[in-house]
C-alpha cells in the first residue's frame, strides 16, 4: 500500500509526464518539419519555427474575428476554421521560402542556405511584428478547460480536454505522415529523392516538385502545431517561433535528424525531460537541504524554506542541455546514422 | 547530310540522333563534337577505353550534364538540355554507371520508382511479375533493402527498374562492370532479350568483344571523339579494334 506521501509523489510525477507528453507531441510535430527538409536536401530550415508562429498568429486572428463577429458557431468549429485557414497560409509560406530563397542556393556551399535560413527567420519575425504588432494575441475564452482525473485520487494528476485534443491530433498527424512516406508513391519518391536526386530524376520524378511538397507538408504540420501550442498557453506572439523552433530542432537532433521516427521520439522525450526537469529542479536544488553546511544558508532558510538555486523558470534550459549532450555523446542522435558524413 | 564516319545518313528511322555533340565539365572538354545515331529497334554499342567520354555522352543525352554545343534529337524532336525526368515520360530510360539503385529502399520500392511515370496499376503489377520471372532472385528478396543485394543483383534490379518505365530507348552504361563471368553472361542475355522485344538500345561497354557480338552496329570512342563506326561484325574483325580493345584475341 502506498503511503499518502508516496501517492502524492506519484501524482506529481504523473502530472509532469502528462504535461511533458502534451508539449512533447507538439515538439514532435514541429521537429518533423525540420527533419523532413533535412532528410531531403540536408538543409536546416531555421525559418520553420517562424512558419509555426505564423500558423498560430493567422489562426488566432481568424478565431478572434469569428468570436468578435458573434457568429454563434460552436467553439470547436471556430477553432477548426482558424486551423483550416492557417494551414494553407503556412503551406504557401513554406513553398515560397523554398522556391525563392533555398532553391537558387541548392548547389551553393552549405553555409549559404544556412545563413539564408537564419536571415529568413528574422525577416519573418519582423514581418509578423509589423502585421500583428508586438502585443501578444490572446486565445479567446471559448473553450472550457475540463480536467479529468487519471487516478482514483480526487486531487491527484489530471489530463485536460485540451491536452487530450493536442495529443490525439499529434498522433493522428504523425501516423498520417508515416503512412504517406512509407506507403504511397509520393512518399517513396520523397525517400528516393533524399537518397539520390539524379537517379530520382532518371525515374521520372520531378525532384523540384517533390522538394516543394516536402516543405509544404512540413509547413502544414507546423501550422497545426502552432495553433496547438498557442491554445495550450492561451497566447500567440510574434517571437514564439524562436524558442519553439530551437526546441523542436533540438528534438530532431536528439532523435537523429533526417529520421522521421527519431523526430517523433525526440520530441516526446524532450517534452518529458523538460517537464520533469522543471518539476524537480526546484526540489533538487533546494538549498535548505544543505542548511547545516552554512550558517548563511540556514538563516535564509529560516525565513524562506523554499530557497532554491534554480527554479522552474529554468525549464527552457533543458532542451539545450539535451542538445549539447547529444552533440557530445551521440552526434547522430538516438535513431540516426551517418550524420557525420552528411553534414 | 551524309555522315562521314558511318557513311549512313541521318534517316527518318533514327530514334536517337546526336550531331556535333559537345559536353564539358567546366574547362574539361570530355565529348568533342560526336555524331551518333541509333535507329528504331537497333542495338548499338559504344565502346572505348576508360575516360573516353562514354558516360559523359549519356549524361549529355539525359540532361544530367549541360550540353555545350550540338543537338540531340529523340524521336524526331530536339531534346537538347531537357531534364531527365521529362525524357523518361517520353520513353527514354537510362541505367547509369554503377547501377544507382536506391540502397535504403526495398526492391519492391525500387521497382515502383521504375514505374513512377505510369498510372496503370494493374499493368504495372503484371510487369513487375515479369521482371521477377526474368530475375527470380529479386523476387525472393523483394522486401529486402536494395543496399543488401550483391553487385549482380543490383544490376538486375537497375535493369528491371528501367524496363518498368516501358522505355522505347534504353541507355545502358556498362551493365557488366565488376561482375563475375556468369553474371556478365546473364546481363548480356537480358540485353538481347530486351532488344528482341523491340526496345531500342544504346549499350556502353568496356567488354568490347561481347558488346560487338550482340550489337547490330558499334561506335568506338577515344578521347572524346568517335574514331571508328560501323557494322558490329565488321568492327569485331577490324585489326585496329582487335588490337586496342580485344587484347590478345587480335593474334
Ligand atoms: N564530374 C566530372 N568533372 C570533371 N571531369 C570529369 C567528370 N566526370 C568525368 N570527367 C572527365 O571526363 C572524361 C570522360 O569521362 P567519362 O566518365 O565520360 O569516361 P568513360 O568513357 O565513361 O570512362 P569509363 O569507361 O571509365 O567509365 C574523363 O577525362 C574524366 O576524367
Ligand atoms: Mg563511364
Amino acid at each position: 500500500m502506498p503511503t499518502g506521501q508516496q501517492e502524492e509523489c506519484l501524482d506529481i510525477f504523473l502530472q509532469q509526464m502528462i504535461n511533458g507528453l502534451t508539449l512533447g507531441s507538439v515538439y514532435a510535430v514541429v521537429a518533423l518539419g525540420y527533419t523532413m527538409v533535412y532528410g531531403i536536401i540536408q538543409l536546416i530550415n531555421f525559418a520553420h519555427g517562424e512558419v509555426v508562429m505564423i500558423g498560430a498568429m493567422v489562426a488566432f486572428s481568424v478565431i478572434n474575428a469569428l468570436v468578435g463577429a458573434h457568429t454563434g458557431l460552436p467553439p470547436l468549429a471556430i477553432v477548426m476554421t482558424g486551423v483550416l485557414v492557417a494551414i494553407p497560409v503556412c503551406m504557401a509560406v513554406g513553398y515560397t521560402l523554398e522556391r525563392v530563397a533555398y532553391r537558387p542556393l541548392r548547389s551553393a556551399p552549405r553555409l549559404a542556405p544556412l545563413i539564408t535560413a537564419i536571415g529568413l527567420s528574422i525577416v519573418l519575425q519582423n514581418l509578423a511584428m509589423i502585421i500583428w504588432s508586438r502585443n501578444p494575441m490572446p486565445f479567446p475564452q471559448i473553450i472550457t478547460v475540463t480536467p479529468y482525473h487519471v487516478t482514483g485520487n480526487t486531487d491527484g494528476a489530471t489530463i485536460t480536454n485540451v491536452q487530450i485534443a493536442i495529443i490525439v491530433a499529434s498522433v493522428l498527424m504523425m501516423g498520417g505522415l508515416l503512412g504517406l512516406v512509407y506507403r504511397t508513391k509520393l512518399g517513396i519518391a520523397m525517400r528516393a529523392t533524399s537518397q539520390n536526386q539524379q537517379i530520382a530524376g532518371l525515374m521520372g520524378i520531378d525532384i523540384n516538385t517533390v522538394i516543394s511538397l516536402t516543405f509544404v507538408i512540413g509547413a502544414g504540420l507546423g501550422a497545426v502545431a502552432g495553433v496547438m501550442v498557442g491554445t495550450y498557453y492561451g497566447i500567440a506572439q510574434y517571437q514564439m517561433g524562436f524558442l519553439l523552433g530551437l526546441k523542436a530542432f533540438s528534438a530532431a537532433v536528439l532523435g537523429g535528424i533526417g529520421n522521421l521516427a527519431g523526430a517523433m521520439l525526440g520530441g516526446l522525450l524532450l517534452g518529458v525531460i523538460e517537464a520533469l526537469g522543471a518539476g524537480y529542479v526546484g526540489d533538487l536544488t533546494n538549498l535548505c537541504q544543505i542548511a547545516s553546511w552554512s550558517d548563511a544558508i540556514a538563516t535564509r532558510c529560516a525565513s524562506d524554506p523554499n530557497l532554491t538555486l534554480f527554479g522552474s523558470n529554468y525549464q527552457d534550459v533543458f532542451a539545450f542541455l539535451v542538445l549539447i549532450a547529444v552533440l557530445i555523446f551521440r552526434p547522430s542522435g538516438l535513431l540516426g546514422e551517418r550524420v557525420g558524413d552528411r553534414a | 547530310m551524309s555522315d562521314p564516319v558511318t557513311g549512313s545518313s541521318g534517316s527518318a528511322s533514327a530514334l536517337l540522333e546526336l550531331s556535333k555533340l559537345e559536353v564539358a565539365y567546366g574547362g574539361i572538354q570530355a565529348v568533342k563534337g560526336i555524331d551518333l545515331h541509333v535507329d528504331k529497334g537497333e542495338l548499338v554499342c559504344l565502346i572505348g577505353a576508360n575516360g573516353a567520354g562514354k558516360t559523359t555522352t549519356l549524361k549529355g543525352i539525359c540532361g544530367l550534364q549541360p550540353v555545350k554545343r550540338g543537338t540531340i534529337r529523340y524521336d524526331g524532336k530536339d531534346i537538347t538540355g531537357r531534364p531527365a525526368f521529362e525524357l523518361v515520360r517520353n520513353g527514354l530510360a537510362m541505367v547509369p554507371e554503377g547501377r544507382g539503385v536506391f540502397g535504403a529502399l526495398t526492391i519492391e520500392e525500387n521497382l515502383a520508382m521504375g514505374a513512377y511515370v505510369r498510372d496503370d496499376r494493374a499493368a504495372i503489377a503484371t510487369d513487375i511479375e515479369r521482371i521477377f520471372h526474368l530475375f527470380p532472385r529479386l523476387k525472393e528478396r523483394r522486401r529486402q533493402t536494395a543496399g543488401t543485394l550483391s553487385g549482380g543483383e543490383q544490376q538486375m534490379l537497375a535493369m528491371g527498374r528501367a524496363l518498368l518505365s516501358k522505355p522505347r530507348l534504353l541507355l545502358l552504361d556498362e551493365p557488366s562492370m565488376g561482375l563475375a563471368p556468369l553474371m556478365v553472361q546473364k546481363v548480356f542475355e537480358t540485353v538481347m532479350t530486351v532488344s528482341q522485344e523491340g526496345v531500342t538500345i544504346l549499350l556502353i561497354e568496356q567488354n568490347a568483344k561481347l558488346a560487338l557480338e550482340v550489337s547490330n552496329r558499334g561506335y568506338v570512342m577515344e578521347s572524346g571523339a568517335i574514331t571508328l563506326a560501323g557494322d558490329a561484325k565488321t568492327l569485331l574483325h577490324d585489326p585496329a579494334v582487335r588490337a586496342a580493345y580485344l587484347g590478345e584475341s587480335a593474334a
